[in-house]
């Protein structure tokens, strides 16, 4: 399986990184390379076999539904590169 | 026991004792250190050092010392790969996009450390976000190994992600580091630096407040000059913690109690799919002697074999790279870290904070998992990958029937040069080809210096164990490195 250039910008976008258009063909070879390399895994029959969920033999835990932290938005937003009053502050998303 | 003059070539066991029988101080001690650390910044092993906070701690380790109140890591200084969160001390990943970013938390693995009584020397250089087995990916420059070939001055990576860990350790800037593994992260990057590394099974340590690569693979675990001390280490690092739903609830055993314990009647289970073509003659001498040590110290040897062992790293590099994708989207330059300026909209900020936040190997790895995970490729990529990790699974589980631990090789070569292998992605990526297994098996691994090649350079045994039976993997380890007696340590040419 290999990915073509229009591939390449779109998974960018779904992935939110840009990409400048000159980087769009050498990203395409590296992927291209991994993907080639990784492709070997076709070749191993995996019917009826499940996928694996979890490596060691335990159920999820569950915890009681209780608060156990927070109440501190000086600590939440001591590392924003930008805020005001306890909110981040972000450019309009609405018109 | 003679105790050598220097106080930073003690092993973490002998400066446990030496500070537990007032000896020396844990002030003292920090402070040689502390010393060592700034003659060695040429190796550049550290991101941030933290000499004011040691001592502080080293002070606070002396006065409990004195009243007889001594923990179990009272007043030994240890550094701490860059990975973990510690409140109040910048935590980077080695990243750019977290250059800034001062955690208001502390991870479960080091305060557990804390609590023990350990003192923190500073934050280790690493690979960013852990991805890379050569240390060149930091955004904080590379890490030099401390060892040289003979005759030789070229400068070697470390390996990776816990170069600075592996470094650090190498060159007697600290007793032992915290590392992380997940695909060989502690286990190569000790294998070419003479240091032990050991990688518990997945849910021994908490990855709570450790930042994540790919959640299902990451663990945490020690570097240090012995088996031994990897022991004590481990035992302080691992705890059953509510706050990560994976910490598994079994027990954390004293390590060091069974250590000796030996491997008379022990069954130690050889692979045949780990002898593969192209491997340096070298790698392959030092496996048998180590089988034979082995043998000799009362083991059995018996033949293996592990079928789906060429598939692992393939799978690895869809798995690990689909869970970063996904671990790594928290980073929207709004919350924390780095921020793009002169954006014009929303979307503009993430994907230009994002893009000059990481670095090219990240950026390939997200859009690697993003494109993996992404609609109609799902089931061809990653649900095929997860269905091989059952399988890879189930070679152990039936291996295991036949034998206690498993002895591998732990990389496929000693450390190479700087720049060496970065121009080919799945070059760099077949340095984790022995210890990628263990990761997405769940299982446990250790290093273990075990000789020199012709060039001088160390090369590491690696023995995997069942889950939850570090104490095993750590006694055929100690048993290893009685045999292989492994005193070489690397010239101090950093010291200028």
């Amino acid at each position: 399986m290999s990915v073509d250039k229009d591939t390449v910008r779109r998974i960018a976008k779904l992935a939110r990184l840009a990409l400048e258009e000159e980087r769009v063909e050498p990203m395409m070879n590296e992927l291209n390379q991994i993907f080639a390399w990784v492709e070997q895994l076709g070749e191993v029959n995996v019917d009826g076999v499940p996928p694996m969920t979890s490596v060691v033999e335990q159920r999820l835990k569950m915890r009681a539904d209780t608060v156990t932290a927070g109440g501190d938005a000086d600590a939440v937003t001591a590392n924003a590169p930008m805020s005001e009053d306890h909110f981040f502050v972000v450019p309009k998303v609405v018109e | 026991m003679s105790l050598p003059a220097d106080p930073t070539r003690f092993t973490l066991a002998d400066a446990r004792d030496a500070v537990k029988a007032k000896r020396i101080s844990s002030t003292e001690l920090t402070k040689t250190f502390i010393k060592a650390i700034a003659d060695a910044r040429p190796l550049n092993a550290f991101i941030t050092e933290t000499p004011e906070h040691a001592l502080k701690m080293a002070e606070a380790s002396d006065a409990l010392i004195a009243k007889g109140d001594a923990r179990p890591l009272e007043g030994l200084p240890l550094a701490i790969k860059d990975l973990f969160c510690t409140k109040g001390v910048r935590t980077t990943a080695g990243s750019r996009i977290l250059s800034n970013f001062i955690p208001p938390y502390e991870s479960t693995v080091t305060q557990n450390l804390w609590d023990a009584g350990a003192v923190m020397l500073g934050k280790v250089n690493m690979d960013e976000f852990a991805m890379g087995s050569s240390n060149e990916t930091s955004y904080f420059k590379p890490v030099i190994n401390p060892w040289r070939a003979k005759n030789s001055n070229q400068a070697l990576v470390p390996g990776g992600s816990s170069g600075g860990s592996a470094a650090a350790t190498s060159a007697f800037l600290c007793l032992g580091a915290t590392a992380t593994d997940t695909g060989g992260s502690i286990r190569q990057p000790a294998a070419v630096t003479g240091t032990v590394g050991i990688k518990p099974t997945y849910g021994r340590c908490s990855r709570w407040g450790t930042v994540a690569f790919a959640s299902s693979l990451d663990q945490a675990g020690p570097i240090t000059r012995t088996v031994r001390d990897a022991a004590i280490m481990l035992r302080h690092m691992a705890s059953v913690d509510p706050k990560d739903s994976t910490s598994v609830d079994v027990p954390v055993p004293d390590y060091e109690a069974t250590l000796e314990g030996g491997v008379k009647g022990m069954r130690i289970g050889i692979p045949k799919e780990y002898r593969i073509d192209g491997a340096p003659p070298e790698i392959e001498a030092l496996w048998q002697k180590g089988a034979e040590w082995l043998k000799a110290a009362g083991a059995e040897l018996v033949d293996i074999s592990l079928p789906h062992t060429k598939y692992a790293l393939p799978v690895y590099y869809i798995v690990a790279p689909a869970e970063a994708s996904s671990n790594l989207a928290r980073y929207d330059g709004v919350r924390y870290g780095h921020r793009a300026a002169g954006v014009k909209d929303i979307v503009d900020l993430y994907e230009k904070s994002r893009a000059e936040g990481f670095g090219a190997e990240v950026r390939r790895r997200i859009l690697i998992g993003t494109y993996v995970l992404s609609a109609g490729y799902y089931d061809a990529f990653y649900a095929r990958a997860q269905k091989l990790r059952t399988l890879i699974l189930r070679d152990f589980t039936e291996a295991f029937k036949k034998c206690d631990a498993i002895l591998t090789p732990a990389t496929p070569c000693a450390a190479f040069a700087m720049g060496e292998k970065t121009a080919d992605p799945v070059t760099m990526y077949l340095n984790d080809v022995f210890t990628v297994t263990a990761n997405l098996a769940g299982l446990p691994g250790i290093s273990v210096p075990a000789g020199l090649t012709a060039d001088g350079l160390p090369l590491g045994l690696q023995v995997i164990g069942k889950a939850f039976d570090e104490a095993t993997v750590l006694k055929v380890g100690r048993s290893m490195e009685q045999a292989a007696n492994f005193t070489a340590t690397p010239s101090t040419w950093w010291r200028v």
